[in-house]
């Protein structure tokens, strides 16, 4: 029996606009992920936290309010520092074209913007999510 | 066949039940064949909330109605049809652009910049900080400050927005929640020092925490002492700002986050309930504040459904007010709304599309007979809007006003056998949410323990799902895809604002009288643990210009933080 990919959905920041968090968080458990959803205004040090305690295969963060640039640096540095290199990182929200690169650079590999349908997100994770084979 | 048709003489009796059956007779003879030649494109018809609809209405489907007590002509009770006899013919909505941005000093260019352009009255936006009660170098407002509307730290940059705007003048709505009082407090002082006296001030702040913990979470304090800062509000406005609109009911947020229209109706005005029974029982009387509540809705895509919904609301709204709360004044029972146009409606894929949807969700509204509008503009989806965009949205209710000759007739749709039997049907679901609610204990108790939330999940993944398998078409998102994607130019803000703010919050604490400051944050945190007003303390702690966060970190002292329990 394969294990089930572990997804954290996590909603960084002051901003409150939690429809889009928890219908993704909704759409992956119904794919068949296990899914554990932060709540609200986690920094990127709790975010970490919780991906390294629940030991997370990816992590999902919604932002709409414009923080992208400074909240996805920050918490791909502290993944890295614990070691979490392999965790997939997704970003969706309101990201204006010219941070799409940017975001890739600094190692998110998916960016959804507004209209995704949710079934691409469910396909990009399942595709990319770091393999449970062995261990 | 119709009951009673055949009976000695009751032809005569059963008029009206005897001709609506024979409308829908005649329907079904002529419907039913041309069903079997041409089927229909779907097999269940319904609203953008998953309401299914038929393909007629009758007479038989307002029978029930009558007009004088169910719609009365327009300005008399029960106000389905509006609450001004002449509609739009005496003064048309104001059309009221909510804005801000970055800096105090580029939003206030943004607003002089309205105003010029025609828009009649003012509505601030604040960024994240400001609504959550941060001070720009507090570690949450990282890369947030001046993002998603103005920031305003402290009375100086309260000061700067309204530079050169006489608050005398004009109406200004102010989004503002949780520290609604401090900013409110800042309003008045702005307006003191501009030379005005407060009683003639008007505008309206938001104020409406309930939809705060349903849906949009800006909240800070647990609901009970937040509802306290409220009635405080409505208590202090009584006596010194009389025509202050002291709580806009919100469904807006509430609709943004999922809800259909029969729910954004139904927690929207049991909310409003919420308030007049809390300012009930502060000892105030009801006739007294109730006036001064306004509400504000959604303009959703669902054209016949959002008109329904406004036209439910007043009529719900005034038989609340004269029935349950005894109130007197027909000031107290008339239903006043702004309204919005969906931005969750807004897709990023076509921008110019939004556009379109806009100008039909704000048509929606002026049949509804709204008292204020704000269209959205084509960007949103993708960034604040530019300057062209937001001058775009305000043409486009300048066109409806102007050019499209609704506004000639009050309550065009009255009457309509479909727009009557929705109105009813909303009406109806949402007295079912009040009597569920009203069990529960209230509101305050219905929010502890999730329900409205709860609610409000489950019919934002139905409609994900309805979109997912194309029952629901989105242009441009999950139909007539475009091949291409053209970027278009947009408002981007960069972190000069945070730099700027944190530069002038640094000077102000090192130029302010710190020790009137803190005594009066320490008089503030008094007033907060025993049962003072605290609208006198908190315009003393803007006076010596204690920053929002200051203001809202001493209360959190006393009350504590609240946080949710996350539903999916």
């Amino acid at each position: 029996m394969s294990q089930k990919i572990r997804v954290v959905i996590a909603k960084p920041g002051l901003d409150g606009h939690d429809r889009g968090a928890k219908v993704i968080a909704r759409a992956l458990r119904d794919a068949g992920m296990e899914v554990i959803y932060t709540g609200l205004r986690q920094t990127p040090e709790q975010i970490v936290a919780a991906a390294l305690q629940e030991d997370a295969d990816a992590i999902g963060l919604s932002i709409l309010s414009g923080a992208h640039m400074h909240i996805c640096p920050r918490l791909m540095e502290l993944l890295g520092e614990k070691g979490l290199q392999d965790v997939l990182v997704v970003v969706g929200g309101i990201i204006p074209d010219v941070d799409i690169p940017k975001l890739n650079e600094m190692g998110i590999r998916g960016v959804f913007l507004p209209g995704t349908p949710m079934q691409d997100i469910v396909d990009f994770i399942n595709r990319n999510a770091r393999s449970r084979v062995g261990i | 066949m119709p009951r009673g048709f055949g009976a000695a003489g009751s032809n005569v009796v059963s008029v009206v039940s005897g001709f609506s059956r024979t409308y829908n007779e005649l329907n079904m003879k002529t419907a039913t064949p041309a069903k079997g030649t041409l089927p229909e494109r779907k097999r269940l018809f319904t609203t953008i909330s998953g309401r299914p609809v038929e393909e007629l209405y009758t007479p038989d489907d307002i029978a029930s109605l009558d007009y004088q007590r169910d719609l009365a002509d327009p300005g008399e009770f029960p106000y389905t049809r509006g609450i001004h006899p002449t509609g739009y013919r005496g003064k048309l909505w104001t059309m009221r652009q909510f804005a801000g941005f970055g800096t105090p000093e580029e939003t206030n260019e943004r607003y002089r910049q309205l105003l010029k352009a025609g828009g009649t009255g003012l509505s601030v936006a604040f960024d994240l900080p400001t609504l959550m009660g941060r001070d720009p170098d507090h570690e949450l407002s990282l890369g947030e400050v001046g993002k998603c509307g103005v920031n305003v730290t402290s009375l100086a940059d309260m000061e700067t927005l309204f530079d050169g705007i006489d608050l005398a003048g004009i109406t200004t709505s102010m989004t503002i929640n949780s520290p609604a009082s401090m900013i409110f407090a800042m309003y008045l002082v702005v307006a003191e020092k501009q030379g005005g006296g407060w009683r003639s001030l008007s505008g309206t702040i938001q104020n409406d925490i309930l939809k705060e913990f349903i849906a949009q979470k800006e909240y800070i304090y647990p609901p009970r002492p937040s509802m306290r800062l409220i009635t405080d509000v409505f208590t202090f406005c009584v006596e010194h700002v009389p025509r202050w609109n002291t709580i806009s009911v919100s469904g807006y947020h509430i609709r943004e986050a999922g809800a259909t229209a029969a729910q954004e109706l139904a927690f929207t005005l049991r909310d409003g309930v919420e308030y007049v029974q809390y300012g009930v029982d502060a000892g105030l009387d009801v006739d007294e504040f109730a006036p001064r509540l306004s509400f504000f809705f959604n303009s959703h895509s669902d054209f016949f459904e959002e008109i329904a919904k406004y036209r439910a609301a007043r009529r719900i709204w005034a038989h609340v007010m004269r029935d349950r709360f005894k109130a007197k004044s027909p000031r107290s029972w008339q239903l006043r709304f702004h309204s919005q146009t969906a931005g969750v409606s807004l897709t990023a894929q076509q921008p110019y599309n939004n556009v379109v949807r806009t100008a039909l969700q704000a048509m929606a509204a002026v049949l509804g007979g709204t008292q204020s509008l704000h269209t959205n503009s084509l960007d949103e989806a993708l960034a604040l809007p530019t300057a062209d965009a937001a001058t775009l949205a305000l043409r486009t209710q300048q066109i409806i006003a102007h050019e499209t000759g609704v506004t000639n007739i009050v309550d065009p749709l009255g009457g309509s056998y479909f727009v009557e039997k929705l109105t009813r049907d909303l009406e109806e679901e949402t007295l079912a949410y009040f009597d569920t609610i009203d069990r529960m204990g209230g509101m305050v108790e219905a929010i502890e323990q999730g329900y409205p939330q709860r609610e409000i999940a489950e019919s934002s993944y139905r409609f994900q799902q309805a979109v997912e398998q194309r029952d629901k078409v989105i242009v441009g998102v999950n139909d007539f895809v475009a091949a291409d994607h053209q970027p278009i130019q947009l408002l981007y803000i960069d972190d000069s604002a945070s730099v700027r703010q944190l530069e002038k919050l640094e000077r102000l604490r090192a130029t302010r009288d710190n020790g009137r400051v803190q005594r009066a944050l320490d008089v503030l945190k008094e007033g907060a643990k025993g049962a003072v007003n605290t609208m006198p303390l908190l315009i003393e702690a803007v006076r010596a210009y204690a920053t929002v966060g200051e203001m809202c970190d001493a209360l959190r002292e006393v009350w504590g933080e609240y946080e949710e329990t996350p539903i999916i």
